[in-house]
């Protein structure tokens, strides 16, 4: 990546995206997590499980508040470095941003406060209530980034308007029910509630290591480890489904994952280890297992995907059809908007109109994509190549560690359910150091979706060095020292502030002041079963 | 999809010109009670627990005010994507100091209380004092430049090249609008912090907010003066089209139309109920603070914010973002919007989730009612900050 405009204001977004990935999964896990241990609390009416509640909700509140800094980054970010892509495609992806504000981000926000100040001034129903709201907005939010980002990588029902130069919506309920976006959504929700479940794993862990706090770290165990497992599964089988729609929808990022340079008879092999040379178009000291690719691509035996260097050859093809279709566009655009567009140039343009995109690749070597030449064209189209060993590597990461919190979080499953929870300390062990993994598999989650997406900021449509902001080297630069910095102190305060809560522990509940849970403290067996006759 | 059609593309059109007034007016008189109080905050409390009190009136309702501005910028995104591309990518470096000074907020509030040393305390407390105090100045900076007219220009296939600096967006009449912003704000945190608090802080607030509202009064007189006799308007040249396609290249515009951003006024005087809003009601603001209405005075002083706010869009109709370097470029309500299935569509979703919103967070503010008693801080019972 060159470190002109378009490489710093990707490099960019792509830290700040990361940075903001690192607290929104948590965020989206853990709010699922509070809300299921204080419905217990409201159900059981045992204090322990309101305790839990807090507990969790104070790690919950140190991670959100930087969630929510970092998010706002995100959505100004669009206009601020890439203005062409907004303006490009603000008729459609710009819908999915407002809704997520006015559906789920006020919902979240708006009752997040209630949640931290809301303890005594509300029933313990309504409490419950207001922490499912949070977790519900959290969720919902996570719905509306998807379907904006599906729309990214899969872009369904809109076409570009030649009078004003962009992609306008013609099928909204085809941009709601992309595929690609549903099936993005559970996979991604999913992995967050992953990492929340491993966190309150891990942290859980610890404590019984420690033999501290040992009944909430026991009852948080067992929660995290049922809601991990779950979980955990959904990431795997909806996983499967997006690597399942690669193959019908983003072809190339498939075959980069699978390093696979030419197509293959099918059922096409799986390449389970290899160096990837990007240069030479091959892998060494590769490792493969017959059919399995097939499977996973195609669901079939006799499907066949294509490699990389098939797919660049139809690229070459594809930019030849798009600069038919861009010349018809040039010549509509002359007409200055007066008059109406004669039929024929209409046809011309709408026949390869999708493959428009694919002329604007040449944008980055001549102003006119009309005057390119052969050789242009040709290293235009080997531009649609990502990163072939960065997605190689993240995907494998990504897989292996999904199938290793299957094992951890059964085991954990397991061992709750026959009470032997502390049974073997150094499976405790192994989950306290576990704790980082969920994170580093949705980033490199994030890697395989968003590299593997290059060199197209939204996938055939517009390419991602068109859709940069005209901005001078030295303004994004100033941006992008001034986010590393602040970014890098508040991760600091933010680890060092977890871990002091952490270290702390659960506040005492008995020194609460609510009425309707000081006849439960230290409960008796028999008292534990009251329900929730007293309200405060 | 036929429905859309239900509604004509220009109304549609005008309609979200009035929401994003009504979004920027939201935004202002929500969070803007937060960032004021940011600003007073070092200033009205000299104690720890008087800072914590000012702190803990916010504390449980600041996120939720700020995501007005996520749903202004998304629905400029949505709605304006010609304004958002232009003027976020133009005011790069303000909108970049605007992020970082709303980052340092959050982490401000909940993170200043989580330990207990002077100077770490100290050091969060100007975080939120900056905090505030950047974004109401350069949000106000912002306006007073729109009014100018902003150096971008448009390619004929739409790139956006702005060729201002950053230096240049900080001349004298920017910067006076960026004080009657922090002014007006700061009047209204104060306004909220007589409400929300008692004794020695609601005291210094009253004080501070009396001087804040004059001062409001007094800049926003002179801004208008300055904008009357020195700021050249601008005026749609060309016939205008109100349902044609979102192209802003295809009218022609006159800058320099001396007294342009005053002729709707004149056409239609009840817009002059705008400005009229904004004075009178930082006049009762004023009176409210030194005549102790708690309630009324926040009423007031939002209504000062809504009237400012509004005479800026008034003044400038059917102008969202006029180009000094190419006027021609200018983004109009009738040439920079989304597409007429989107403006629909986003309406419907307004008209559903809006008024939830409004519910709500009438509720929530209803279940915090009350000041906030130093006692639950100090004892640290409610999660206070």
């Amino acid at each position: 990546m060159d470190l002109d405009v378009v490489g710093l204001s990707r490099l960019q977004f792509a830290l700040t995206a990361l940075y903001h990935f690192l607290f929104v999964p948590l965020t989206l896990g853990l709010s699922m997590l509070l809300a299921i241990m204080e419905t217990v609390y409201v159900m059981t009416g045992r204090t322990i499980w309101r305790q839990m509640t807090k507990f969790w909700g104070v790690l919950f509140g140190i991670n959100f508040a930087i969630g929510v800094s970092t998010g706002l980054v995100m959505e100004f970010q669009f206009g601020m470095n890439w203005s062409y892509y907004s303006h490009y495609v603000g008729d459609v992806f710009g819908a999915p941003l407002a809704l997520e504000g006015l559906m789920a981000f006020f919902l979240e926000a708006t009752f997040v406060g209630l949640f931290f100040f809301g303890w005594d001034r509300l029933s313990k129903v309504a409490h419950c209530v207001v922490t499912w709201l949070v977790a519900l907005g959290t969720n919902f939010s996570a719905l509306w980034i998807l379907i904006a980002n599906g729309w990214m990588q899969n872009p369904v029902g809109a076409s570009l308007n030649p009078q004003t130069m962009r992609m306008e919506v013609d099928d909204f309920y085809a941009v709601l029910t992309n595929p690609v976006a549903q099936a993005k959504f559970v996979h991604t929700v999913s992995a967050g509630y992953v990492v929340a479940a491993l966190f309150v794993l891990g942290v859980s862990a610890w404590y019984l290591r420690k033999g501290r706090h040992t009944e909430l770290a026991k009852r948080s165990l067992t929660v995290a480890a049922s809601f991990g497992l779950a979980a955990s599964l959904s990431v795997v089988v909806l996983g499967d489904e997006s690597g399942y729609l690669s193959s019908e929808h983003q072809k190339m990022k498939l075959a980069a994952i699978e390093a696979m340079w030419h197509t293959e008879p099918a059922p096409a092999q799986f390449t389970a280890f290899g160096i990837p040379d990007q240069a030479a178009r091959e892998t060494h000291y590769a490792i493969h297992i017959p059919f399995v690719m097939g499977l996973i691509g195609t669901r079939s035996l006799d499907g066949q995907i294509p490699g990389i260097h098939e797919l660049v050859e139809l690229a070459d093809v594809r930019i030849r059809q798009g600069l038919l279709s861009y010349d018809a566009l040039e010549q509509i655009r002359a007409l200055g908007g007066k008059g109406p567009v004669p039929n024929d140039l209409r046809a011309r343009f709408e026949e390869h109109s999708d493959k428009l995109g694919y002329a604007l690749l040449l944008k980055r070597y001549v102003d006119d994509p009309r005057r390119a030449t052969d050789a242009q064209i040709a290293q235009a189209a080997g531009d649609t190549v990502p990163q072939v060993a960065p997605l190689f590597w993240s995907f494998r990461v990504m897989v292996g560690l999904g199938l290793y919190f299957i094992v951890l979080t059964a085991t954990f499953f397991i061992l709750s359910a026959r009470r032997k929870l502390d049974a073997y300390p150094w499976l405790l062990t192994v989950a306290v150091l576990s704790i980082p993994l969920p994170w580093i598999a949705a980033e490199a989650g994030w890697i395989v979706a968003e590299l593997g997406r290059q060199p197209w900021a939204i996938e055939g449509v517009l390419p991602t060095a068109v859709a940069v902001s005209n901005l001078g080297i030295q303004t994004v630069l100033t941006t992008l020292i001034g986010f590393v910095v602040l970014y890098t102190i508040l991760i600091i305060v933010e680890m060092k502030l977890m871990l002091k809560a952490i270290r702390k522990g659960p506040e005492d509940e008995a020194a609460s002041p609510q009425g309707a849970a000081s006849p439960l403290i230290g409960a008796t067996p028999a008292l534990r079963t009251a329900p929730m006759i007293t309200t405060e | 999809m036929i429905l859309h059609t239900m509604l004509d593309y220009d109304v549609l059109r005008f309609i979200w010109w009035i929401l994003l007034g009504v979004l920027l007016v939201a935004f202002a008189v929500t969070d803007g009670f937060d960032l004021g109080t940011g600003i007073l905050l070092p200033f009205v409390g000299r104690t720890d627990l008087e800072r914590r009190v000012v702190i803990n009136t916010v504390g449980p309702v600041w996120e939720g005010n700020q995501v007005w501005l996520v749903l202004g910028g998304g629905a400029i995104f949505a709605a304006w994507p010609q304004l958002y591309a232009v003027s976020f990518s133009g005011f790069y470096l303000a909108m970049a100091a605007i992020l970082l000074a709303l980052i340092l907020r959050p982490v401000g509030f909940k993170y200043r209380s989580k330990r207990d040393h002077v100077q770490w305390r100290a050091a969060w407390d100007w975080a939120l004092f900056v905090g505030g105090f950047v974004p109401a100045l350069v949000f106000g900076v912002a306006m007073g430049n729109v009014l100018q007219g902003v150096p971008f220009r448009l390619t004929p296939d739409m790139q956006i090249f702005y060729e201002g600096g950053f230096f240049g967006l900080l001349n004298p009449f920017a910067l006076l609008c960026g004080l009657v912003s922090v002014a007006m704000l700061v009047m209204h945190g104060a306004g909220w912090l007589v409400l929300k608090s008692d004794g020695a802080v609601a005291a210094r607030a009253r004080t501070i907010g009396i001087g804040a509202a004059l001062t409001t009064i007094v800049l926003y007189l002179v801004a208008g003066v300055i904008l009357w006799s020195f700021i050249d308007g601008y005026r749609v040249t060309s016939e205008v089209i109100t349902t044609g396609a979102s192209n802003p290249l295809f009218k022609t515009v006159q800058a320099h139309a001396g007294g342009a951003w005053f002729a709707n006024y004149a056409a239609h005087p009840w817009t002059i109920a705008a400005p009229a809003l904004g004075f009178l009601g930082a006049l009762l603001a004023m009176l409210g603070l030194a005549r102790r209405w708690e309630g009324a005075t926040m009423v007031f002083s939002g209504l000062a914010i809504a009237g400012i706010v509004l005479s800026v869009g008034a003044s400038m109709f059917p102008f969202i973002l006029p180009s000094s370097i190419q006027p021609g470029a200018s983004l109009t309500v009738w040439d920079s919007s989304s597409s007429h299935l989107t403006l629909f569509i986003m309406l419907v979703g307004t008209c559903i989730f809006l008024p939830m919103i409004l519910a709500y967070t009438t509720w929530v503010y209803k279940v915090l009612w009350g000041k906030v008693n130093p006692a639950e801080i100090s004892d640290g019972k409610a999660h206070a900050y």
